[in-house]
């Protein structure tokens, strides 16, 4: 289990590190996998039906429908394959660090019962949220923006996790909804942007106004 | 503290003469990868016999520093490797010991890169500062690693930390990240491929041949010596932590050191072979990304120490 925990941690650094969407996909995909996989090990029976049903549905989602979503979105806006960061890759991953700082001292703030879990899966959430917000606010394009939002998510679907014995289907079905909602209004928005403006560089949506 | 003198005239031989074969082994590696024959395996012994049949020559604008460098390389890189346990115990140890060791070896680049300014090449004074930067960037992650370490086993000493006397951790994730940052931290000491290119002599991008580009005979013999021991010390060091020597020494642990070292030497000319040169400005990044990998292998362990 703390493979897996590590894993997505790592998956989230790639992708503050990546230069290329592509890549970035890839990881989140990966990412998705590895989260799916979580619903699994929570019930002491591994073939137990709810987490299986959990373990299909978000893989399908997380790991199949979105990457494939976010590939063709990325094939037919025809962008160019670089990240573009506001701020270095460098600060970005330094940043990263801190982040992962601040989640591992901070966790002692959420008493969240993590029965099934190591409890290190408060502090990767946590981490994992914020390495979102960070992804969501130094990347320019559109396409990270989506990927950001949904690294965000998967953090909030870890913070799930631990609620799993408790509110288990409702907590779960929710995180999905609201990720599949969140996905394709974001993925709308790409190709609206796409094809009004011919790029999906969201720095120009603050000076739609000025352009004359 | 029992002494006994069997361990540590091995230890010692080990240390002093083993250690450029390891390097024939990377080159053998490379060139089965390349298709080609490749040089003998003890190739860099006869190289080293070579130069230092070699007269020295020295540049006119250089001081004593120049002739008195390399010997400190090698002092410092052979006291260094006296620190760390090879086959059991290492020949001498004391709490705290493992800052020793760090700091040898930086004792150790510090005079390659005085050696290196004091010549006044233009493209030394280059290839100083990028060793000075990276080494920076490296250093870090080394000593963060070796925290962990520390933290991990309970103990300030390299010999009492790779003793692993209750903890057998293998296979757990944190270890697995730290032998990555290890084995990274290792290419970018020894100046190996993703990093720097050890063949290369285009002046532009290398970093560790062009500081010793004014060195020649016994000189260059001894750089490229201590090189090769410092290569030693970091594989040793590296596959200790998925492969933990004995407690105790017994004839055998020599068989499985030399076992994973040629293992690790043979995994590092795979990465040699299948990897380009990183761009320089990349490399920053590369080492951060490690750097990184670093801290978050120390939060682990400190989070699974605290609950």
């Amino acid at each position: 289990m703390d493979w897996l925990i590590v894993g997505i941690i790592l998956t989230s650094f790639v992708m503050l590190g990546a230069s290329r969407l592509a890549s970035c996909i890839r990881m989140v995909a990966l990412q998705g996998a590895l989260l799916s996989i979580l619903p699994l090990l929570a019930k002491p029976s591994f073939w137990d039906f709810h987490g299986l049903l959990l373990f299909v549905g978000s893989f399908t989602i997380k790991a199949l429908a979105i990457p494939f979503f976010l590939f063709r979105s990325l094939k037919e806006a025809r962008i160019k394959q670089e990240v573009e960061p506001v701020v270095s890759l460098h600060m970005t991953l330094i940043g990263g660090g801190a982040v992962l700082v601040l989640a591992f001292s901070s966790f002692r703030f959420f008493a969240l019962p993590t029965a099934p879990f190591p409890s290190l899966i408060v502090p990767a959430a946590l981490a994992t949220v914020l390495i979102g917000f960070l992804l969501l606010i130094s990347r320019t394009k559109a396409i990270t923006q989506v990927v950001g939002f949904l690294v965000l998510e998967n953090g909030v679907f870890l913070f799930g996790m631990t609620l799993l014995s408790d509110f288990p289907l409702t907590v779960e079905m929710g995180v999905l909804l609201d990720l599949l909602v969140g996905v394709f209004v974001m993925g709308i928005m790409v190709y609206h942007i796409n094809r009004t403006f011919d790029h999906i560089d969201t720095t120009v949506l603050s000076k739609l106004r000025d352009i004359e | 503290m029992e002494f006994s003198a069997l361990p540590f005239i091995i230890h010692i031989f080990i240390l002093a003469i083993t250690p450029p074969f390891f390097l024939g082994i990377i080159a053998k590696t490379k060139a089965f990868f390349a298709g080609r024959k490749g040089p003998p395996l003890l190739q860099v012994y006869y190289d080293l016999i070579k130069l230092f049949r070699k007269g020295a020559v020295y540049s006119k604008t250089a001081s004593p520093l120049l002739k008195v460098a390399p010997v400190i390389i090698v002092a410092t890189t052979f006291v260094a490797g006296l620190l760390l346990p090879i086959t059991g115990k290492a020949p001498f140890h004391f709490e705290g010991d493992l800052i020793l060791f760090a700091y040898l070896l930086a004792l150790a680049r510090f005079a390659i890169i005085l050696a290196a300014l004091d010549v006044g090449s233009s493209f030394e004074g280059m290839g100083a500062s990028r060793e000075a930067t990276f080494g920076a960037f490296s250093e870090l992650a080394f000593f963060l690693g070796l925290v962990v370490l520390a933290v991990t086993t309970n103990a300030l000493s390299l010999n009492a930390i790779f003793q692993w006397e209750s903890v057998h951790p293998t296979l757990k994730p944190v270890f697995l990240l730290l032998f990555f940052s290890f084995f990274l931290i290792l290419l970018t000491e020894n100046s190996r491929i993703p990093i720097d290119d050890p063949n290369t002599h285009l002046e532009l991008t290398m970093i560790h041949e062009v500081m010793v580009l004014d060195y020649s005979g016994p000189d260059l013999g001894l750089i490229l010596y201590s090189a090769s021991m410092k290569l030693f010390l970091f594989m040793a060091l590296t596959t200790s932590l998925l492969w933990p020597q004995p407690m105790e020494w017994e004839w055998i642990s020599i068989g499985t050191l030399f076992l994973k070292i040629a293992g690790m030497a043979v995994a590092i000319g795979i990465v040699e072979s299948a990897n380009a040169r990183l761009r320089l400005i990349k490399i920053p990044q590369f080492l951060i990304a490690n750097f990184v990998v670093t801290v978050f292998a120390l939060l682990v362990t400190v989070f699974n120490k605290g609950t």
